[in-house]
């Protein structure tokens, strides 16, 4: 170990005999290069965004023009209520909260029960049921479609939230997975600790676990959020009358009636997006920490 | 093999904690895969009750010339995709983990579209897409290229729909930073060392140091884009001339269009055959490139 005396930005330098001078306009250069490629992806994600910021703000004529131009001449901010106001999109905005605060809530307390009997329970059957949990994980969700359809069929739910939100309640495999592999991490010491104390599961639970994983339960909530949020399949099954559309039905039925009226689409895209732009920019660490937790998965 | 009544409290309390799963996992995931497969064997048009005709809708499915187009196009969307995925987010990921000042805002940029990806989004391609009014040709036409019919055209649409998925590859971009992170810094040092440019530093060091990781984004995402069909229902349902008819959607049509619950299982187990194939397939290339370090 004591060889490595030259410290190592050095040596590359010395190495190669580039002249110091070079070797700094070669840096610049590769720094420029980074940023010059780095801008250019930025802009592959935003120019599409930009794109329907602008075209929700054109005049209904200037939608369909060729070729066609990014910026309109006048900004018509009055596409965002007119697009809004052409649908009952507020009552699709209440039933969409509704679902989506009602699976967040569901998938909290039906994942977070279970990681803990996985994390720190023991009993024989645990090890064959948290292989059963994995195994759910790599079924096609088509495949459970037609038998879930036919369940709330027979309970006569079709047309209400309930098949939107009730499978929430008993508990997701990748959520229950991360939140387990998140408890496994708290040190076992604290829970012995507390159990000497007397302190029920129910209690360490609540005082412990809980109070330390919520890098992990926001992680949750925030998949959840999203999920439920952005849903198309289950309410298109499901919900028949308008009354009861969420956001993104009400989308699809809005394209279904304003065909060639981009403006008022992306108008009504935008306003549909704005909730979860807010949440991705004030929480993106977590989304970013819950993203390399199912990374650690597959190593 | 008396268990201690601790050992039986603590079993039991197991299996309160974890009752929220084994109700959800017999009525909404492993008993629905169940009938599933039952009814795969069965013709059920909902009006009557389900009919066994053993392998009858097995042999259909064979003979059927949708299925097939269903089947090829699932592949090449899903290879499409996955591969187009991993390429961008692996060099979305070199770029990132460069020091240089605003990673942190590039960093959000450019993970934002697939945290928001959704029907809103799809509506966005749509026009994106589109081929006289939108985005991408207009960018094309700036350099006096006439681009394709995107979504309109045969041929283009799988490709326009792996551009708008190439453009929600965030999650696997995240993983392979966390990867790249985890490079030792010496590798490189020692590369540099002894010569090696940026490629040969790329393509000895990085590719095998990230091999497993590339081998899981690569695993997860052909496995997500094999079943894949939310958006495609919503953008193009398959058209146009069934060249984006996916066996997502397929199950989706016989379901909940023509209400043939038993074919429509057929088609979903059949989906389910595939996904175990190619990933089988995968796993089995793995060996001759992915390269796990022995620690």
């Amino acid at each position: 170990m004591a060889i490595k005396v030259l410290p190592a930005q050095a040596r590359p330098v010395e190495k190669r005999s580039v002249a110091p001078a070079q070797a700094e306009r070669i840096r610049r250069v590769q720094r420029l290069t980074a940023y010059a490629l780095l801008v250019l992806a930025s802009a592959a994600s935003l120019l599409p965004l930009l794109w329907m910021l602008t075209t929700a703000l054109k005049p209904a004529g200037a939608v369909l023009e060729f070729p066609p131009r990014f910026l309109p001449d006048v900004f018509t901010w009055s596409n965002f209520p007119d697009a809004w106001t052409s649908l009952p999109f507020s009552t699709f905005l209440v039933n969409s909260v509704v679902v989506t605060t009602l699976s967040i809530v569901g998938n909290l307390i039906s994942c977070i029960l279970p990681a803990y009997a996985f994390a720190r329970l023991r009993s024989r059957v645990r090890g064959m049921a948290f292989a059963l949990m994995l195994g759910t994980m790599m079924i096609p969700a088509q495949v459970v479609i037609v038998p879930r359809f036919l369940l709330f069929s027979q309970l006569d739910l079709v047309d209400t939230f309930w098949p939107l939100f009730l499978p929430n309640f008993f508990g997701t495999a990748l959520y229950i997975f991360l939140l387990r592999q998140f408890f496994t991490t708290i040190p076992q010491e604290l829970v012995e600790a507390a159990r000497i104390d007397g302190a029920g599961e129910l209690r360490i639970l609540w005082r412990i676990m809980i109070p330390l994983s919520k890098p992990a339960i926001a992680t949750v909530t925030l998949l959840s959020f999203v999920g439920a949020w952005g849903e198309y399949i289950d309410p298109l099954i499901y919900l028949r009358s308008t009354e009861n559309y969420t956001i993104p039905l009400g989308i699809s039925l809005f394209r279904g009636q304003y065909a060639d009226d981009y403006n008022l689409m992306m108008a009504v895209s935008i306003l549909a997006l704005v909730p979860v732009i807010v949440v991705f920019l004030a929480a993106q660490k977590y989304f970013i920490r819950g993203i390399m937790l199912t990374g650690m998965a597959g190593r | 093999m008396a268990a201690s009544p601790l050992v039986r409290r603590e079993a039991r309390r197991f299996h309160l904690f974890a009752l929220p799963w084994s109700i959800g996992f017999v009525f909404f995931t492993g008993g629905p895969i169940v009938v599933s497969l039952v009814l795969s064997f069965t013709r059920y048009e909902l009006l009557s009750s389900p009919q066994w005709v053993g392998l009858d809708n097995y042999a259909q499915l064979l003979r059927d010339p949708d299925f097939w187009m269903a089947t090829k196009n699932t592949v090449y969307f899903g290879a499409a995709s996955a591969a187009a995925g991993v390429v961008y987010s692996l060099a979305a990921a070199l770029l990132l983990n460069i020091k240089v000042r605003g990673q942190a805002i590039f960093r959000t940029i450019i993970y934002m579209p697939s945290v928001i990806s959704g029907i809103a989004t799809a509506l966005l391609w749509i026009h994106v897409l589109h081929p006289d009014y939108g985005l991408v040709n207009y960018l094309i036409g700036l350099v006096g290229i006439q681009g394709p019919g995107w979504l309109t055209d045969a041929s283009w649409a799988i490709p326009g729909l792996v551009i708008m998925t190439t453009w929600t590859t965030g999650n696997a971009m995240i993983i392979f930073l966390a990867g790249l992170q985890g490079v030792p810094a010496s590798l490189y040092e020692a590369a540099h060392i002894d010569g090696a440019g940026w490629w040969s530093r790329f393509r000895h060091v990085t590719v095998p140091m990230m091999s497993p990781v590339i081998f899981f984004n690569l695993v997860v995402g052909f496995i997500g884009s094999l079943q894949a069909y939310q958006l495609i229902l919503f953008m193009t349902d398959g058209g146009p001339a069934n060249s984006t008819l996916v066996l997502g959607l397929y199950v989706y049509r016989y379901a909940f269009k023509y209400f043939e619950m038993g074919y429509a299982s057929t088609i979903a187990w059949a989906l389910f055959f595939l996904v175990i194939v190619f990933t089988v397939i995968q796993f089995a290339l793995a060996r001759r490139w992915v390269h796990y370090e022995v620690k």
